[in-house]
C-alpha cells in the first residue's frame, strides 16, 4: 500500500517543525591492536584508523543524510577506553596528555564533533596506568577540544570504589579551574553501570565486548513527543502512554534504518540504537516541555517524578517494538544547561539539585550539565557524584554525573557556556555542613545484595 | 542487453498556494531526468495545498543531490516548498 499523504506530512512535519532528527552517529573504533610499548607508533596507528574511519562516516553519513531527509547531526567516533592503550606506556601525566592531544588531532583531521574514549573502567580498583590517566584528566581535558573523557567509577556487581570518587573530586575541580567557565568539566561523565555502547557524549566509548568496529546510533525528538503529548490534552494517562509509544516506534524505525544502512554503507558491524529523548537548546526542542505539555505546572514541582517515569517507561516500550537492537542509554536525559525548561524551573526556584536528583532515580542518565559554584569543595563534588552512583548501582541502571564548577560564578547567577552547551544557572548547594568525613574514608562501598544473583 | 537499474521509489513533496502549472512543471523536470512519476496525492490540509507524489528514479540521469538541486530551483520559482526523500522512510516509520 503506497503511503498516504497525510503519513508523508506526519514525518515532514516531525523534521521541520518539530526537530526530529538523527542526534547523532557514533563509530566505535577497537585500537586493542594498536596497544605498544613505543608511544608514537601507538599515536599513528590510533590517528590513521580514526582519519580513515571518521572520514568514511562523514561521507557515507551525507549521502545519507540526502536521502533520508533526515538531518544526522552529529558524527561522532568513540574508541577503546584510553586507560588500556596506555598500560605498557611510561606512568607519566605527559604521556597520556599526548595521547589526548594525538586523538583530539585526529578527530579534527576527521572532521567528527567529538572522539569519546579517553578514560577507564575503575569501579573496583584502578590499575597504575589507569590512575595516570585520571591524573592526567585535568590537563588533557582542557588542553584539546573534541576529547571526551569518561570514568566508570561504580557499578552494581563491584559497589561503588570510593578511593576513585575521592580522586575524582579534585580532578573536576582541577580540571574546572583550568577551563574558561570551568566548560573543560562538559566533556567529562562519570558513571555507575556504564553502558559499552553508548553513541551520546560525554560517556561514549567502545567496550573491550565489542567487535572491531561498531555503529551505534542516537535518534531524538523531544519536540516531536512534546508536539503529540500538547495535542492530546485530555486524554487519560494510560492513553496518554500509548500516544507516546506510538510516536517513539516511528522516530526509532527511522533511526534503525538509516542506522542498519549507514553500517552496511561503511560494511561495518550495526550495533544499537539509543533511544534516549536528547533535549536541545531550541525552542521546543525540552523534556522539561514534554512533562509541562502533560499538565506538570512547572518541571520539579511536586507531580514530577511521575510524569517523567510515565514518559521514560513509554518511550522504553516503543523503542523496544521498533528495534531489536535497542540499547546503550536509552534513558531521558535531563541536563541541566541544555534545555530550556530545565533552565526555566532552576532560576524559577521550582527544580533543585536534590529534585534533580530525585529525577534520575527514574530517568537514568543521571545529574547532567548542571553548575555549581566554582569554591565547591573537592570533597563536596565528591559526595554529589557518591550519592548519584549509588542511585544506579542500588537499582542496577545507569546513573552519572557531570558537573561543572564555575569559577567565580555565586548560587543563583546564570553561566553561558554558548553553542550545544546552552547556559545554566548556577545552583545552591549545602557547604555550612559536608560529608568531608564519610568520603574521606574511602574505600570500597560494597555491592549491594541484589548484586548476588547467581 | 543492458542490465536494467532497480527501481528506486522517492516521495517527493510539495507545499505552498495552489496555482497553475505547479504538476506540468514537476512534471518536465521529472522528464528532463528521465525520472517516471509513479503516483500523484494532492489535498488541502489545513489550509495549505500539499502533495505527494511517488517517482521511480531508478533511471534517473541525475543524482539524488542534483535533482534536490532542480526541485529546490522550482521551487523558488514557483514559491513552493519542495523535498524529495527515499520510500523507505516513510514504510519504516508508518508500517509495520
Amino acid at each position: 500500500m503506497r503511503i498516504s499523504v497525510e503519513e508523508v506530512f506526519e514525518t515532514l512535519g516531525m523534521t521541520l517543525d518539530h526537530h526530529f532528527d538523527i542526534r547523532t552517529v557514533t563509530l566505535g573504533i577497537n585500537l586493542k591492536d594498536c596497544i605498544d610499548r613505543d608511544l608514537d607508533w601507538l599515536m599513528k596507528q590510533v590517528q590513521a584508523r580514526i582519519v580513515e574511519k571518521g572520514q568514511l562516516l562523514n561521507h557515507c553519513a551525507d549521502a545519507l543524510e540526502q536521502k533520508y531527509g533526515i538531518p544526522i547531526t552529529n558524527r561522532r567516533v568513540s574508541i577503546t577506553p584510553a586507560s588500556l592503550l596506555l598500560e605498557p606506556l611510561p606512568r607519566k601525566t605527559i604521556t597520556a596528555v599526548k595521547l589526548a592531544k594525538a586523538l583530539d588531532a585526529a578527530a579534527k583531521k576527521a572532521e567528527v564533533d567529538f572522539l569519546g574514549g579517553f578514560g577507564a573502567m575503575v569501579q573496583k580498583g584502578m590499575t597504575a596506568a589507569e590512575e595516570n590517566l585520571i591524573d592526567s584528566i585535568p590537563e588533557a581535558l582542557s588542553q584539546t577540544d573534541r576529547v571526551c573523557g569518561f570514568l566508570n567509577l561504580a557499578s552494581t556487581a563491584a559497589g561503588i570504589n570510593m578511593n576513585a570518587v575521592v580522586k575524582v573530586g579534585h580532578v573536576i575541580r582541577d580540571l574546572a579551574h583550568r577551563s574558561e567557565k570551568g566548560i573543560g568539566c562538559a566533556k567529562l561523565a562519570v558513571f555507575a553501570n556504564v553502558p559499552e555502547d553508548s553513541p551520546f557524549m560525554a560517556g561514549a566509548h567502545h567496550g573491550v565486548g565489542e567487535p572491531d568496529y561498531s555503529l551505534n546510533i542516537g535518534i531524538s525528538g523531544p519536540g516531536v513527543v512534546r508536539n503529540v503529548v500538547a495535542q492530546n490534552p485530555d486524554c487519560d494517562l494510560t492513553q496518554l502512554s500509548e500516544v507516546i509509544k506510538r510516536t517513539v516506534f516511528k522516530i526509532t524505525r527511522a533511526g534503525e534504518l538509516i542506522g542498519r544502512e549507514l553500517a552496511g554503507l561503511m560494511k561495518v558491524d550495526f550495533g544499537i540504537v539509543d533511544i534516549s529523548l536528547a533535549p536541545t537548546t531550541a525552542t521546543g526542542d525540552s523534556v522539561a516541555e514534554i512533562i509541562e505539555a502533560m499538565g506538570v505546572g512547572r518541571m520539579g514541582c511536586p507531580g514530577t517524578t511521575a510524569a517523567l517515569a510515565l514518559l521514560i517507561d513509554a518511550v522504553k516500550k516503543g523503542g523496544a517494538m521498533a528495534s531489536g537492537n535497542v540499547g546503550g542509554l536509552s534513558g531521558t536525559f535531563i541536563p541541566v544547561s541544555e534545555d530550556a525548561g530545565m533552565i526555566r524551573a532552576v532560576r524559577s526556584g521550582t527544580l533543585n539539585l536534590e529534585k534533580l536528583e530525585a529525577l534520575t532515580s527514574v530517568c537514568s542518565v543521571g545529574l547532567d550539565m548542571f553548575a555549581i559554584p566554582g569554591d565547591t569543595a573537592p570533597e563536596i563534588i565528591s559526595s554529589i557524584i557518591a550519592d548519584e552512583l549509588s542511585i544506579g548501582v542500588a537499582n542496577n541502571k545507569t546513573t552519572s554525573v557531570r558537573v561543572v564548577p564555575v569559577p567565580g560564578a555565586k548560587p543563583g547567577s546564570i553561566v553561558h557556556f554558548g553553542g550545544l552547551l546552552g547556559s545554566a544557572p548556577v545552583m545552591k548547594i549545602i557547604t555550612k555542613v559536608t560529608s568531608a568525613q564519610f568520603i574521606q574514608r574511602r574505600g570500597r562501598l560494597p555491592s549491594p545484595i541484589l548484586a548476588l544473583r547467581n | 542487453m543492458p542490465e536494467q537499474k532497480a527501481s528506486q521509489i522517492c516521495i517527493v513533496t510539495v507545499t505552498g498556494q495552489d496555482r497553475v502549472g505547479i504538476i506540468a512543471k514537476l512534471a518536465t523536470t521529472m522528464a528532463k531526468a528521465n525520472i517516471n512519476i509513479v503516483d500523484v496525492n494532492q489535498k488541502i490540509m489545513e489550509d495549505t495545498f500539499v502533495m505527494t507524489m511517488a517517482v521511480d528514479i531508478g533511471q534517473a540521469t541525475m543524482s539524488m543531490g542534483q535533482i534536490k538541486k532542480q526541485l529546490d530551483q522550482v521551487g523558488r520559482q514557483m514559491a513552493l516548498k519542495i523535498t524529495i526523500q527515499d520510500e523507505s522512510i516513510f514504510k519504516a516509520m508508518h508500517r509495520i
